[in-house]
């Protein structure tokens, strides 16, 4: 696969790491009441869609850089790349 | 009888003549020819037995489709079994063999094997072989592998290497007949960046094979005059022998180029290169594979597809008879017959399918109608034919044409299904292309010359233009179409004689139907179950057939019945070159530490750590075992000085105004408050609360530290601070780099260690107990200016210091520290006496830090802070992973102090049966203590902690062991650190 890194370009996949559903960006409250309950989930409970997945990659082999894909895990197109910075900033995560 | 079936013409160069053997006879060919047509013009009919029944089989096509002649090629360990003799290119001196027969190839005592076929029909193996069950493994498997199968290995070494390589382009073009010639001549001309590949060595496809004009000269020199085009531009690569065997993701393609297997000797280059080819549109121009027809004894030498007796003739100059007879159910076959006789060999039938007037008049040829061959007479070589009407007619070759196969392969390893065209009778690609493919010529259903020159044109300049680049205007090449009628044909129901389906796979009609009956009535199973298809040629002058036949049976449709899929490679491609140059001591890269010479110099010897080549121990005098020379290192450093290289180690620079709290959120322990100056031993927990890693973090100034972790994780652990800083707490200023290769580290422990690096420090700094007390760190000179950072931390448990310097300083600081630690007796110590003195310490390290383990087993619990916000603190309170009961490490000792203790027994208690339910635990790590003067270990055991002096059972059912050991303190050595702090 070619991903289409925002800031280098189109790079080979096998420079990347893949890690897994995005979801991942949105750990839970450590101090919320149900903290057991909401980690369990966010440790264990991933869909496995047949279709649009949101992605984490990993460029090792480059800049470091996060980042998420938009994903066809059927026909492997990829719709969007973003820096996952970006996206867990958009999604109210901070210090 | 040298070359005795050589004819006038063809692309060979008779100016020169090349010898070569074939089963240890000399022969004769030229350049140009492949071994496959130097055998035909050396009159060689039988060239292989086939694969179940070993019957005798010839030379079945021209290219690399071919199911009957593989052969074994060259000898010693450039042996190389399996190959299409079809494809092999003819070079002076080469040697081949043919394989799969016992005895001489004219009597193979396997033959017999023929005879039993009635017991051997499909799914025979299922069938036969079910009792006894333990028979199979050691009795019925290896006399089948033995019987059955293709060439063999030579079991040495492959002497050649092979590469791999990278390419861009912005229009790859698959294969090099018309239509692919045409496409790239378009987009040549139009400036784009070209790559034309295609697995012949001489490009043309079948313009070479056939007598049909361009631009009003022949074929194949409108090929030679368009491939000398392409070649004098700059943004034109053309690739011949190279097969573009694979479509993947994104316009990736895989491809092999066979660089010097046409060479006597590959002379020290690569033999084949793998490319990766990125290109941003593709077009398949792959052409179409003929398909025969099937009916009684169609497997013998001379028996022949009809476009492969045309291409021997016309580009090879050799005819594969004297006397010839064509079977048709298309136009397309009486061409062979017009070119044959053309070329004065006498051909005496014609026999085609249909029912209707000669397509060409062909000189002194009988033309039956409406006819079809029953049967065909000859054993080790065609002698006659019996048509469906008794008549038998004398012929040495029988050419047979049941039309055109496009070769949709590269179109379908996305996914693509193929979609059935009644108007040629064959598979068109169709469904989703892989991205960025366009298709054109005969690989498309234009099965005529004219309309693939058209095509090849159009798909590139429409491909062009998606891309922007602007199509260069020209003047199409001109050809005529030729006649191209066929009728859907597939198998001579008159035959009462075995009739092969797929010849390298010795299929038959019958097994089809058998398997149909049975009810492996899916073209995937029916692919399984009769093993139609599989092997170097992938049924491609099968498949087609043979899902048609099952059709027929089933009384389905054959767009009902489908096709298999077909997956990459399109043609074999050996495990050498995907192996490429990762083998050997190359299988993956290697990383020297930065003493590694020092260490070569002074008796090192190395051991593998991950990528790491560490020194295990240094052998000195006459140390005869690795044990003396570990106990030997363990012994001085303790009781003096060790020097060590730790370089491997994982080094983190975490820098910024949030470093402390970055590092208060990866670590399970706490570092805000870390002074400057000093150094903390912290623990990396998994989400899931199981720990991760560990290691020492030095706080070097208020916005700086330095993370170690250990060498196993250095590389995962980096990634997941990363994804903490990017994804997790996206806002925190914190910057991470890996300073892993850029620091050599060297342990210096023992009661020594000031002294000897007080020689080495310079003077300005004070290394007093006071001034620079256990856990301190800072930056320092050393050798009269030289930066350095020194740490105080032990691994050993020994008064002991790290000192890092940059790394193209190791190899030489390895030998200051071992110099300057001569007076004191001082000696280098490697990754074994480094495991010992930690057992002896009680260190936990990858044995007890295993992925199954918590900060709770490890006893040190009460280091996870859950007044802060860190990775795996919330989970790690699980209340399974907080039970009291919990496996606790703890020291063990063997009660005979003899007795030598075994990493991975289990205990169990004294009077229990040792079974899992009575499972206490497991010994993680064992080692010699020369210290104490017996082995020691440590483990995990149910509630250690409370169990000190009980004696339980470390058993060992994969050794066969059980001893009784005492469990203890896991630090052996200096439980109250006295040591470290002096």
């Amino acid at each position: 696969m070619i991903i289409n890194h925002p800031i280098l370009g189109p790079r080979d996949a096998a420079e990347f790491v893949c890690l897994g559903d995005a979801c991942m960006i949105d750990r839970p409250d450590w101090e919320a009441e149900d903290a057991m309950q909401q980690f369990h989930e966010y440790g264990y409970l991933r869909d496995n869609p047949a279709g649009q997945h949101q992605e984490l990659w990993y460029h090792e082999q480059g800049d470091r850089s996060w980042l998420v894909l938009t994903r066809n895990t059927l026909t492997h197109e990829i719709t969007k790349v973003e820096m996952a910075r970006d996206v867990a900033r958009s999604r109210g995560r901070d210090k | 009888m040298s070359q005795s079936n050589r004819i006038n013409g063809g692309l060979i160069d008779r100016s020169q003549t090349w010898d070569f053997t074939f089963n240890g006879k000399k022969m004769q060919g030229h350049p140009g020819d492949t071994l496959a047509s130097a055998l035909i013009a050396n009159g060689q009919k039988l060239v292989g037995r086939s694969f179940k029944y070993h019957r005798p089989r010839g030379i079945f096509t021209a290219g690399s489709e071919e199911p009957n002649a593989l052969v074994q090629l060259r000898a010693g360990a450039h042996q190389e079994p399996n190959t299409r003799a079809t494809v092999a290119e003819l070079f002076d001196g080469l040697t081949a063999t043919s394989q799969n027969h016992r005895g001489p190839l004219e009597y193979d005592f396997m033959a017999v094997t023929d005879f039993l076929s009635p017991f051997l029909s499909a799914g025979f193996y299922y069938k036969t072989f079910m009792w006894p069950k333990a028979f199979w493994e050691k009795i019925y498997e290896p006399i089948i592998r033995s019987s059955a199968g293709l060439g063999s290995l030579s079991m040495k070494e492959d002497p050649d290497s092979y590469d791999k390589g990278f390419l861009h382009c912005d229009l790859l073009v698959i294969g090099a007949g018309p239509s692919g010639l045409s496409a790239a001549l378009t987009a040549a001309r139009s400036g784009a960046r070209v790559i034309l590949a295609d697995e012949d060595f001489r490009p043309g496809g079948r313009l070479n094979s056939e007598t049909l004009e361009v631009d009003g000269m022949s074929g194949s020199d409108w090929a030679a005059h368009t491939v000398a085009e392409l070649s004098a531009m700059d943004n034109v690569r053309l690739m011949t022998r190279t097969t573009v065997y694979g479509a993947y993701d994104h316009g990736t393609y895989g491809a092999l180029e066979k660089c010097t297997d046409h060479l006597a000797s590959s002379g020290g280059k690569p033999r084949q290169i793998l490319w990766r080819i990125y290109s941003k549109r593709a077009v398949l121009a792959a052409g179409a594979t003929e398909r025969p027809i099937a009916f009684g004894n169609n497997d013998r030498p001379g028996v022949m597809m009809a476009s492969a007796v045309r291409t021997y003739v016309n580009r090879f100059g050799a005819t594969p008879g004297q006397q010839v007879a064509v079977f048709t159910n298309n136009d397309d076959g009486w061409r062979t017959a017009k070119d044959l006789a053309d070329k004065g060999v006498e051909v005496n039938a014609v026999i085609d399918t249909r029912n209707q007037p000669p397509v060409i008049e062909i000189p002194g040829a009988r033309y039956h109608r409406d006819a079809k061959v029953r049967d065909t007479i000859g054993r080790k070589g065609i002698k006659a034919i019996t048509l469906a009407d008794d008549q038998v007619i004398p012929v040495d070759c029988l050419a047979v044409s049941g039309g055109w196969n496009p070769n949709v392969h590269l179109t379908c390893h996305q996914r693509g299904r193929p979609e059935w065209r009644d108007d040629i009778n064959a598979f068109v690609p169709g469904g989703v292309l892989p991205v960025g493919m366009t298709v054109a010529g005969a690989a498309n259903g234009q099965l005529s010359l004219a309309s693939a020159l058209q095509e090849g044109h159009d798909q590139a300049a429409a491909q062009l233009k998606d891309i922007g680049i602007k199509v260069a205007k020209a003047k199409l090449p001109q050809a005529e179409d030729e006649a191209r009628e066929s009728v859907a044909f597939w198998h001579v129901k008159e035959s009462d004689k075995r009739a092969w389906v797929d010849l390298q796979n010795d299929v038959t009609v019958k097994d089809v139907k058998l398997a149909n009956h049975e009810g492996f009535r899916s073209v995937e199973l029916l692919k399984r179950y009769t093993t139609m298809g599989m092997a170097t040629d992938q049924g491609k002058t099968s498949n087609i057939s043979g899902l048609a036949i099952l059709a027929e049976e089933a009384g389905k449709t054959i767009p009902e019945v489908g096709t298999t899929i077909f997956r990459p490679p399109y043609t074999p491609v050996p495990m050498g070159a995907l192996g490429g140059r990762a083998r050997g001591k190359d299988f993956r890269p290697y990383r020297l530490t930065p003493s590694h010479k020092w260490a070569e110099a002074n008796g090192g010897s190395f051991v593998t750590v991950g990528n790491w080549m560490r020194a295990e121990w240094y052998t000195r005098g006459n140390e005869k075992g690795w044990r003396d020379s570990v106990d030997r290192e363990v012994q001085m450093t303790r009781n003096s000085v060790g020097i060590c290289d730790v370089t491997t180690l994982g080094k983190i620079d975490v820098q910024g105004k949030d470093a402390a709290a970055f590092l208060n959120k990866v670590y399970a322990n706490g570092f805000a408050k870390l002074d400057v100056g000093k150094v903390r031993y912290g623990i990396m927990l998994r989400e899931d609360g199981i720990c991760y890693d560990d290691g020492t973090t030095a706080r070097m100034s208020e916005n700086h530290y330095v993370m170690t972790t250990t060498t196993a994780n250095a590389v995962l652990v980096f990634r997941r601070m990363e994804f903490a800083r990017q994804c997790l707490w996206p806002n925190m200023d914190v910057h991470l780099i890996s300073t892993t290769d850029g620091w050599a580290q060297f342990a210096v422990a023992g009661p020594n260690a000031r002294n000897l690096l007080r020689k080495v420090v310079d003077d300005e700094h004070d290394m007093s107990n006071e001034a620079f007390p256990f856990m301190a760190c800072g930056e320092v000179t050393i050798c009269g200016g030289m930066p350095a950072r020194l740490f105080r931390i032990s691994f050993s448990g020994e008064l002991a210091y790290e000192i890092a310097v940059p790394a193209r300083y190791g190899n030489s600081m390895m030998s200051v520290l071992n110099e300057a630690g001569a007076e004191f007796d001082a000696c280098p110590y490697g990754t074994e006496a480094l495991g010992v003195m930690r057992i002896e310490k009680g260190h936990a390290a990858g044995n007890e830090l295993n992925g199954q383990t918590t900060a709770h087993n490890l006893g040190m619990g009460r280091m996870v802070s859950q007044k802060k916000e860190c990775i795996g603190n919330v989970l790690s309170q699980r209340p399974e992973l907080v039970r009291d009961d919990a496996i606790k490490l703890m020291g063990f000792k063997p009660v005979n102090p003899e007795t030598k203790l075994i990493a991975g027994s289990h205990f169990i208690n004294k009077g229990a049966e040792a079974n899992m339910d009575n499972d206490q635990g497991w010994m993680t790590s064992v080692a010699y203590s020369p210290i104490l003067g017996h082995s020691i270990g440590l483990g995990f055991i149910k509630s250690g902690d409370t169990r000190k002096g009980e004696i339980v059972r470390a058993v060992s059912p994969l050794h066969g062991t059980e001893m009784e050991v005492e469990i203890c303190s896991a630090h052996f050595i200096d439980p109250e650190g006295e040591r470290l702090r002096a």
